[in-house]
């Protein structure tokens, strides 16, 4: 492995290389069972307990598409602009390795059922479009337990174990075309595209695109070349398991292959597996060629010719998409596309939605979700929408400090005391007595209590030191517990002291 | 000119992980180009209005519901393995097998 003193840094590989990236995207599909047989995809089962003749590939098994996988993919593609096939063939890809039975993966290969669609992300307050090349049907193939060598690897095994409850599940291939142009960007980009297919395929409830569970997998190509050459050679990173492996995984194979050609080396077309741990790439094994694999048409499974008055009718029927949701959301909420970068980074989309469906206005939405409520997500170590509060108790929150029931301040220990289970806002608010001391006779002892024991302050406040009057505000607050409201009792100190 | 090399039988052999012995290559060889001579002489007979065939039967879009059946025993399951342990499939060590 190339020790990292000689790797250029990330700015002088981007000032004298220009990057394609592409990216591979593999989502299990949420069906009850398999893609080509009735055997159950039920997450967690005991090993071999979901296989049958046909996902073993014994002879005589006969295998039969299933329907819900097929509509699936078709409004995947619709989702991302492809063209449907009229007309399209299963195909065998042909390999020896046991994570597959029958020695063969029924994939597709020519004759994909959807291509040449498009993605649009933001990147940056930018819109880039990243090209499709195509979106295809395969199986998922089983998992192996590596026994004998260092934790688990496969490298240094005397042996591997293989459980095929996963081998057979539908597995959707989105395969983007080489995206040039993105520059310094291009881990971003490669992010943002991840992240946007994740919430568009989310979004149509075809499956749960969880990267840590491995139903969303991705791997990422990448070459460098020097500005007017052709494109370099490109390697294939696999492994890249979560959001942000895959723009680490990006920039250091753009660190390592641009410390290659600057020593005049050439890049090798090969596999390359990201390591979490060290954030760098190494080799795998070089790869087959595409005749290597000897593909040809499944002659078990009958083609596919969608009728294109169904795939009309399920392109109507998509759901709002989330690209299209977000700017509409946006324009509602009249905000600039920085804050609704913040929004979107939050994971708050949903949950201001909501506060405003309850009556909440959109500034103290975003108020309470973005400040408060994140920083005791962030605390917590949790995601926005698992806080113990509902988008209805914060649009509570909010009318009680609209109704001048209670300070910013006291809503703050509201909110803990809500997500302490102590029930709704209000409810709190009364159970606590933590309204505003708003008689005006009680506050002005307090001032008077302030003044008396500060002589030398209220000196300073007849003087014209209005901004002396701080202390005095802060011991009434102190007295009142923080139940006062400061600006009435400014007033009041003012007051009293001119 | 012959349509498939001595060389391609042997890169496909071992594609498909058979242990073909030389006299073996030579004999396959010889076989495999005529059958694709064969099948050459049919491509030309075979006009642009003369579609590829994969299918025999003119039948399409033969699906399944999306509705779960039982799946086999796993003692059924593990019986036709060459080998197992921990309710698995043992196979031998998979890198550096070549």
């Amino acid at each position: 492995m190339m020790s990292t003193s000689t790797l250029p840094s990330y700015d002088d590989v981007v000032s004298r290389y220009e990057p394609v990236i592409g990216l591979e995207t593999h989502v299990e599909l949420g069906t009850r069972t398999k893609m080509f047989c009735g055997c159950s995809t039920e997450f967690g089962g005991e090993p071999n307990t979901q296989v049958c003749p046909v996902c073993l590939g014994l002879p005589g098994s006969l295998p039969v598409a299933n329907a819900a996988a097929i509509e699936a993919t078709i409004r995947i593609g619709l989702a991302l602009n492809c063209t449907i096939a009229e007309w399209c063939r299963f195909a065998r890809k042909n390999y020896f390795y046991p994570d597959m039975p029958k020695n063969f993966q029924t994939s597709q290969y020519d004759e994909p059922l959807c291509e040449n669609g498009y993605l649009d992300v933001e990147v940056n307050g930018e819109t880039v479009r990243i090209e499709i090349e195509r979106v295809h049907l395969e199986e998922d193939t089983g998992k192996s337990l590596h026994v004998g060598g260092a934790t688990g690897r496969i490298h240094g095994a005397t042996e591997s174990l293989v459980d095929y409850n996963r081998a057979g599940i539908p597995l959707v291939e989105i395969v983007t075309k080489p995206v040039p142009g993105t520059g310094v960007l291009a881990p971003e980009v490669a992010r943002a595209y991840v992240t946007e297919l994740r919430d568009v395929i989310r979004s149509l409830g075809v499956s749960d695109v969880r990267m840590e569970q491995g139903s969303l997998r991705c791997d990422v190509n990448l070459s460098l070349n020097k500005p007017g050459e052709e494109w370099g050679t490109r390697s294939e990173t696999k492994n890249v398991n979560s959001l942000r492996s895959v723009e680490r995984s990006v920039r250091s194979e753009m660190l390592r292959q641009a410390s290659v050609l600057d020593a005049g080396g050439s890049i090798l077309q090969e596999t390359r597996h990201f390591h979490e741990d060290t954030g760098e790439t190494t080799s795998g094994r070089s790869k087959e060629t595409a005749t290597d694999y000897r593909y040809f048409p499944e002659p078990d499974l009958t083609p596919m010719a969608p009728d294109p008055a169904w795939v009309a009718e399920l392109k109507a029927a998509l759901p709002e998409l989330p690209r299209v949701r977000r700017l509409r959301l946006q324009a509602d909420w009249g905000i600039s596309d920085f804050e609704m970068a913040s929004v979107v980074n939050a994971g708050a989309v949903e949950l201001i939605e909501a506060t405003i469906a309850a009556g909440g206005s959109s500034e103290a939405a975003r108020k309470w979700w973005l400040g408060e409520l994140s920083r005791r997500a962030n605390e917590s170590g949790v995601e926005l929408g698992e806080l113990a509060i509902t988008p209805a108790q914060v649009a509570e929150l909010q009318s009680l400090v609209d109704g001048g029931k209670i300070t910013d301040k006291i809503a703050r220990t509201v909110i803990e005391a809500v997500l302490a289970g102590e029930g709704d806002p209000a409810a709190i608010v009364s159970a606590r007595g933590l309204e505003v001391v708003s008689d005006t006779g009680a506050l002005t002892a307090a001032v008077d209590e302030a003044i008396a024991a500060n002589p030398d302050v209220a000196e300073k406040i007849r003087g014209g030191n209005h901004a002396a009057a701080g202390v005095l505000i802060g011991a009434v607050m102190k007295a009142t517990k923080g139940q006062a409201d400061a600006k009435t009792v400014r007033e009041l100190v003012i007051a009293r002291l001119s | 000119m012959s349509a498939i090399s001595r060389d391609e039988v042997a890169h496909l052999a071992r594609l498909a992980r058979l242990a073909v012995t030389e006299d073996e290559l030579d004999r396959f060889a010889g076989q495999l180009d005529s059958i694709l001579q064969h099948v050459a002489r049919i491509g030309e007979v075979a006009a642009d209005d003369i579609p590829p065939t994969s299918h025999s039967v003119p039948l399409v879009n033969v699906m399944r519901a999306d509705v779960p059946e039982p799946s086999l025993a796993r003692e059924d399951v593990l019986a036709g393995a060459p080998d197992s342990a921990e309710d698995r499939f043992r196979v031998p060590r998979i890198l550096d097998e070549e």
